[in-house]
């Protein structure tokens, strides 16, 4: 191929690269450092330390955090079994922890919105039982668990891909060398499997924290996230200088995590399947 | 043994929280009952209510064109993209890669934001056409990042064995490349294709008044209570996802399985 | 008068009902260089694997001086491995890789310090300590797998393979440091290969295997020279295997002439299979009175130390020939073979038998 066809083929995506990644970031930016009247100000960035906005963005810092440990916790383990199951990554099994990740994800919310209910399935069987009412839509336990539901498997998968990517024969020479499981676990399966644990952790970290739909669904549109408030700048204040400030906030909290990771993962595991 | 038992019930467990909450979608949607407590006997009441709905069936038939496509799109787009990136040098390389992971690592409500604010400053008036433009630009790097390893060292030596056989270029492309990443240009259509399905956020801030997806119709109804054609419409989603997935399922094991030949 | 270090009794073991070990028995002495070798799937990594103690066995047991450990976790037995592909742990150093084990047995700094110290002087990787493994190259990350499975002195070492990756040069090199090592360490080596000429280099056993079965075990002069089967014949060097009458003792009819040779207790008229290496085929003048067989040359390809040269006989056989005196293609010869060099084997009594021969 000479380089005149290279350049050719190349154009469509660059054009379309630029007019619609590009331009639309520096927009943002734009919109962000600017008031109604175009003139530059920091106002909008510095609106997150207004008391709610800094509310809400602590509040998603921590209901993602909890969620990450949690799905971390409930993956590890499962990638472990599935990986000394030795049945490859085509098996049935392995497809069926995948799978959900590509079932609409507002859908997967309404699920637990209707489990969930006040007059919900858990408690009408709660109530058949004679059972006490569980209590938790429109709390924070809703949505930390609307959170873990949605993007568990985006931590099962990056783990198990790197834990099979482990030579069975290292794990057996540390066998060999005395260890017990708990020393393999530790020493050698854990720290190779860092960039599997690191890339789940930006899998899941950074869509729970900058979600709109599930703290409005399962959270009853009481309790804001970040999310939500840069959506009612933008859907209800129209308030766009302002949106744009905040959401400059959330690419910069992105741009922390995304760096620390791309430090320690393997950039393949970001791709999806 | 002991340690088999509590393998396997732990495993049982996880598929259950994975797939009780979806499964309770689809048992409700044949429910003739419209409470979610009581089974009042099957019944497709509630998928001819949904084939009824005007604004469900709008909704399918937006995202469904929209996935569609913009999935196309993106797969002749990102074809001739990733040739062109796979025989880049590195420092140009490395820029179009840096570029192609901007959407990736960025959050959806960014891309969907700073698309939002372009439409408006350009006085692109929001509608079909905004979702699809949008639909079009996330798609793009999955479409590059499953083609782009298909395109490995060896493609180039079959691509100058056929030109050196007397194929022209265009002929060298459709004869020997465009079969051999197949798989890859497969694969990345209908990954585009289910993340169209999906995405919500982004179709939210770029779709403006009067037109929905399934994404952005579910989630307004949630605010005035779900109706159980939903449910009709979410075992429909459930089941089309699931035959994509098998077949992408398919695609991949079939060229690993030529490579082990 | 040396002790046994290992047996293994009636080992069987099958992988989704395909029997890899059928009933397999095995001694292996203390202080031996024992070399396990057959194709591939003949079942010698999976002995190794047993003994090792990362499969168990489906039946039979695994003695260790004395005690059952056919069920004990390798993390507890006497013993180290060296894995095929080394298996050295990627996210440590050198000095990491090799303190691992010591460090299990909550050794003092000291003591570990030294022992690396030692152990890399007697692999020859002085100084190499504070090393990334990944940038090591094959034969290096060798030596470290080695020096990691030593330092905590196992009375038994299992090498898995070790030189496969390695090329040709390479591995002739560690094949002599691996002989050192031995004698240094005056420990007891288990080594599998599919490599006939490492095998004989290196080992003072040698454990032929095929399809589960031992088919001959001994020393390695042995197994060259007296293969007790046509297997091991074709598996060890090359050979000319042609059917025989054992007319008397001391004297063996091929092709309807009578060749004298040292074996004896067949019985009169037996048919026998009859072994010769293609180095032990003299090529004497056709008309000499020492000839025994007739042919004409047919082929001959320039090896670099010796000819290798093809001579069919009247009755029709492709006799396989190494010799460094070139006999043009072409010639009518005449073939002689010493008595010593005959060696005489029962034909394949069993169907069983007769599959081996064909499956090499």
């Amino acid at each position: 191929m000479n380089k005149k066809t290279k350049n050719i083929i190349i154009l469509p995506y660059t054009i379309w690269m630029i007019c619609f990644i590009i331009v639309p970031l520096l927009f943002m930016i734009y919109f962000g450092f600017t008031n109604k009247l175009n003139q530059f100000t920091i106002e909008n960035i510095l609106s997150i330390f207004n008391q709610d906005n800094l509310k809400s963005l602590i509040l998603s810092l921590e209901l993602s955090l909890i969620s990450t440990i949690i799905c971390l916790i409930i993956s590890y383990p499962l990638a472990l079994i599935l990986k000394n199951m030795n049945v490859g990554k085509s098996s049935f099994l392995v497809f069926l922890f995948i799978l959900p990740m590509w079932m609409n994800s507002l859908l997967r919310i309404v699920a637990w919105l209707t489990l969930l209910e006040k007059k919900g399935i858990i408690n009408s069987f709660l109530l058949l039982l004679g059972l006490p009412r569980l209590d938790i839509i429109n709390t924070p336990i809703a949505i930390v668990l609307g959170m873990v539901y949605d993007f568990l498997p985006f931590m099962i998968l990056p783990i198990y891909n790197s834990l099979t990517k482990i030579d069975d024969n290292t794990i057996n020479a540390a066998y060999d060398l005395g260890a017990n499981f708990f020393n393999v676990l530790i020493k050698i399966i854990i720290p190779l499997s860092m960039p599997g644990i690191i890339s789940g952790i930006t899998m899941v970290f950074i869509p729970s924290l900058t979600t709109v739909a599930i703290p409005n669904i399962l959270g009853g549109g009481q309790i804001l996230l970040i999310g939500n408030v840069i959506e009612q700048e933008f859907i209800q204040s129209s308030n766009w200088h302002r949106g744009a400030g905040l959401s400059i906030v959330l690419v910069i909290f992105i741009l922390i995590i995304t760096s620390f990771v791309d430090r320690h993962s393997e950039k393949d595991d970001k791709i999806l399947m | 043994m002991i340690k088999k038992i509590i393998k396997n019930s732990y495993l049982t467990l996880m598929v259950l929280f994975l797939y009780v909450p979806m499964f309770t979608l689809i048992i409700l949607s044949f429910n003739k009952s419209r409470s979610r407590a009581t089974w009042g006997g099957f019944s497709l009441n509630w998928y001819k209510e949904m084939l009824n709905d005007k604004a469900i069936m709008n909704a399918l038939w937006n995202t469904i064109l929209i996935a569609l496509i913009s999935s196309v799109i993106a797969v002749v787009i990102g074809t001739l993209a990733s040739l062109a990136i796979s025989k880049m040098k590195r420092r140009r390389k490395s820029f179009y890669l840096g570029i192609t992971n901007i959407p990736m690592l960025n959050a959806d409500i960014v891309t969907g934001i700073s698309l939002l604010l372009s439409f408006i400053a350009f006085g692109i008036s929001l509608g079909f056409k905004t979702i699809l433009l949008a639909h079009i630009t996330f798609n793009l790097p999955y479409v590059i990042l499953s083609i782009l390893p298909k395109l490995a060292k060896d493609e180039q030596s079959l691509q100058d064995a056929a030109l050196d056989l007397g194929a022209s270029e265009v002929e060298a492309f459709f004869k020997v490349t465009l079969p051999d990443i197949m798989p890859g240009v497969l694969s990345g259509f209908l990954l585009a294709f289910t993340m169209s399905l999906d995405d919500f956020i982004i179709t939210y801030f770029t779709k403006g008044a009067g037109i929905n997806t399934l994404s952005t119709l579910i989630y307004s109804q949630t605010k005035r209570g779900v109706k159980p054609s939903i449910y009709a419409l979410s075992t429909i989603i459930f089941l089309l996802v699931f035959i994509i997935l098998v077949l992408l399922n398919f695609f991949q094991n079939k060229k690993k399985e030529k490579v082990l030949k | 008068m040396e002790n046994l270090l290992i047996s293994l009794e009636n080992i069987s073991k099958s992988f989704d009902g395909d029997l890899v070990l059928d009933e397999l028995k095995l001694d292996i002495k203390e202080n031996s260089f024992v070399t396990l070798l057959g194709p591939s799937g003949c079942g010698k990594t999976t002995t190794l694997r047993i003994i090792g103690g990362f499969i168990t066995a489906d039946k039979g047991r695994v003695i260790f001086d004395g005690n059952d450990i056919t069920t004990l976790s390798p993390n507890k037995r006497q013993l180290n491995t060296v894995f095929q592909k080394y298996a050295l742990f990627p996210h440590m150093n050198v000095f990491e890789n090799i303190a691992f084990g010591l460090r299990i047995k909550k050794k003092n700094e000291q003591y570990i310090r030294d022992k690396i110290s030692y152990a890399l002087k007697l692999v020859n990787l002085d100084g190499f300590e504070k090393r990334d493994v990944t940038s090591l190259s094959g034969g290096q990350q060798q030596r470290i797998a080695i020096a990691r499975a030593i330092v905590n002195e196992p009375r038994l070492l299992l090498l898995d393979e070790p030189l496969g990756a390695l090329d040709l040069k390479l591995r002739q090199e560690m094949q002599y440091e691996l002989i050192r090592l031995k004698k240094e360490l005056g420990i007891t080596f288990i080594y599998v290969t599919h490599d006939q000429e490492e095998a004989l280099t290196m080992s003072d056993t040698i454990v032929v295997m095929n399809q589960g079965y031992i088919q001959q075990m001994g020393s390695p002069e042995q197994i060259y020279n007296e293969p007790e089967n046509a297997f091991v014949a074709t598996f060890i060097g090359d050979s000319n295997i042609v059917p025989g009458k054992m007319i008397e003792d001391y004297c063996v009819e091929i092709f309807g002439s009578k060749f004298k040779c040292i074996d004896k207790g067949f019985g009169k008229n037996k048919p026998v299979d009859v072994v010769i290496r293609p180095e032990d085929v003299d090529i004497i003048d056709i008309n000499s009175e020492k000839t025994l067989l007739k042919g004409v040359m047919t082929g001959a390809i320039f090896k670099g130390e010796m000819y290798e040269m093809e001579c069919k006989t009247y009755d029709g056989f492709e006799w396989l020939i190494h010799s460094t005196d070139y006999v043009e293609k072409g010639k009518e010869v005449g073939i002689f073979v010493e008595p010593e060099n005959i060696q005489i084997m029962n034909k394949p009594s069993s169907e069983d038998e007769r599959a081996l021969e064909i499956d090499v």
